[in-house]
């Protein structure tokens, strides 16, 4: 199933630009950019803050169009609208404060029309994997930031999306949590065998969990490098005590360290 | 007990009886106007004896139920509908904005040649003046609702009218219910004003023959009925609206 070189994803010269407004000249915020996903892999994409990073996410996933180039997922030009079998998880609180916990985590299911014993078994699934066994029928305004970004996470990984886009879901989270949802994450990635593209600020998040590590550079945002981490599939946090990972992230920091001056303005 | 609700309650209260004893005292005279404890009484009695009372009351309720339902029933969809199309907003924005400052009244005779006199032109009438508070309100609640919810609705593959129905519509609940309680004030106002200029039945009706006819008793029994209801509908919003509010915004 998860043969190399099957390609699942692909972005072939991708840009965006952003159009002109009062006050402000067109805004160039990505590429061009080339990236091939291959199917069941985790691909982590770092780089400075503002280098387009949301956007190439919101491009993959059909969110957004590209002002040039193409982007195919399973062989299918994704033009501007979501594909089926795409699953996103927003930096964003994106949970619905009108509906439980429970609720919220089936509410794609019951839209997919799952039969009920179905979606009771997914939904209590995904709601132990997240922790949230005790908040079932609690309403997100009764959580902490961090768990409503669980219920997020639950309600995208309940519909078993072949492609996962994750947008820094773990922000909100603490480092602990940040580390055992990411194992959390490793387990349900190498269980369904989906692909995974993950955005995310830190480094030592994109190391830990990836296959490969794509670097950004800052705005407009092109690959300065991709990185392949040679951790193996069945890997958790623990290997951050490996002196390879401290090796790797060093790596990383130091391809990241003069984009991310420059997104700042800093000499 | 020292809760704002608390205090709204003594100062209607001190209003009230500071009103009952000007009345009694003889400083307002009682041609101009009745104690407030002879209004109640007036009003009591009104419903006990009057012939008409009932009648006219199911009619004007009726027609302020029919006009709220019509505000909201267009208000939200037509809003939701200029929300998309941002040009469109620009353009009308203005129009909205200034809706109130045209007297809506004048469209009353117009209405009558269209609807006849009868239920339909005062629902009409009390719609025209709900329905803009209601478009208003569902601009600023669509405004308000966080953006990621539609992306969340375009990755679940949702049509349009089902991301106003299941994402939309209950995100803005919270936030419709400024318009929901304008709606139905100026629901209100439209029809038992147009009672009150043209109509063959109604509160409105009755209380034009009551002044009239220098029926003071009458006259304020039926003006304390009216604060009565709608200030008991805006009770119940409020209390509704403080329930979701609390609900899902208790963080």
């Amino acid at each position: 199933m998860n043969a190399a070189g099957d390609i699942h994803v692909e972005l072939k010269s991708v840009t965006r630009t952003y159009a002109a407004r009062a006050g402000h000249g067109a805004i160039h915020a990505l590429g061009p950019v080339d990236l091939t996903l291959r199917r069941g892999e985790f691909v982590g994409v770092v780089g400075p803050s503002g280098c387009g990073k949301s956007s190439l996410l919101e491009i993959v996933a059909g969110l957004a169009m590209p002002s040039t180039g193409r982007v195919t997922f399973e062989g299918a030009l994704v033009e501007g609208r979501v594909p089926n079998g795409v699953g996103v998880v927003f930096q964003e609180d994106a949970s619905f404060p009108w509906l439980t916990v429970g609720d919220n985590v089936a509410f794609g299911l019951k839209r997919a029309g799952i039969d009920a014993a179905e979606i009771a078994r997914r939904v209590d699934h995904a709601i132990g994997l997240m922790g949230l066994n005790q908040f079932r029928k609690a309403y997100p305004s009764q959580l902490s930031g961090g768990m409503r970004q669980r219920v997020c996470i639950a309600r995208t990984l309940v519909l078993r999306p072949r492609l996962i886009l994750l947008d820094e879901p773990f922000g909100a989270l603490d480092q602990q949590t940040r580390l055992l949802m990411g194992e959390e994450l490793l387990r349900l990635w190498r269980d369904s065998g989906a692909t995974v593209m993950l955005i995310t600020h830190s480094l030592d998040e994109a190391a830990m969990l990836s296959d490969r590590v794509a670097v950004m550079s800052s705005r407009p945002g092109r690959f300065l490098e991709m990185l392949e981490t040679g951790w193996p599939r069945d890997r958790d946090s623990r290997i951050v005590a490996d002196p390879r990972f401290g090796r790797f992230t060093s790596r990383l920091w130091e391809l990241i360290r003069d984009e991310s001056r420059k997104a700042l303005d800093l000499p | 007990m020292t809760s704002p609700g608390f205090w709204r309650l003594v100062t209607v209260a001190a209003a009230v009886l500071a009103l009952e004893a000007l009345c009694r005292g003889g400083v307002i005279d009682p041609y101009t106007m009745i104690a407030p404890s002879q209004m109640a009484l007036a009003l009591l009695d009104m419903v006990r004896h009057a012939d008409w009372f009932w009648a006219d009351a199911r009619y004007t309720f009726q027609n302020v139920a029919a006009a709220i339902l019509l505000s909201i029933m267009l208000g939200f969809p037509i809003g939701l509908g200029i929300h998309a199309l941002p040009r469109l907003r620009r353009v009308l924005n203005p129009v909205l904005l200034s809706y109130y400052s045209v007297p809506t009244f004048v469209f009353y005779p117009l209405l009558i040649v269209i609807f006849g006199i009868g239920p339909a032109s005062l629902i009409v009438m009390g719609a025209m003046f709900g329905i803009v508070a209601m478009i208003c309100a569902t601009l600023a609640a669509i405004d308000r609702i966080p953006r990621v919810y539609n992306k969340v609705a375009r990755v679940a593959g949702m049509s349009a009218c089902e991301t106003a129905l299941r994402i939309q519509l209950p995100a803005a609940t919270p936030h419709l219910f400024t318009g929901l309680k304008l709606a139905v004030a100026y629901s209100v106002i439209g029809v038992i004003a147009g009672e009150f200029i043209l109509a063959t039945a109604g509160l409105g009706r009755q209380l034009t023959l009551a002044y009239n006819e220098f029926d003071s008793p009458k006259m304020y029994g039926l003006i304390l009925l009216i604060l009565i209801a709608v200030a008991a509908l805006n009770g119940v919003l409020q209390g509704l609206e403080a329930r979701l509010y609390r609900r899902w915004y208790r963080s």
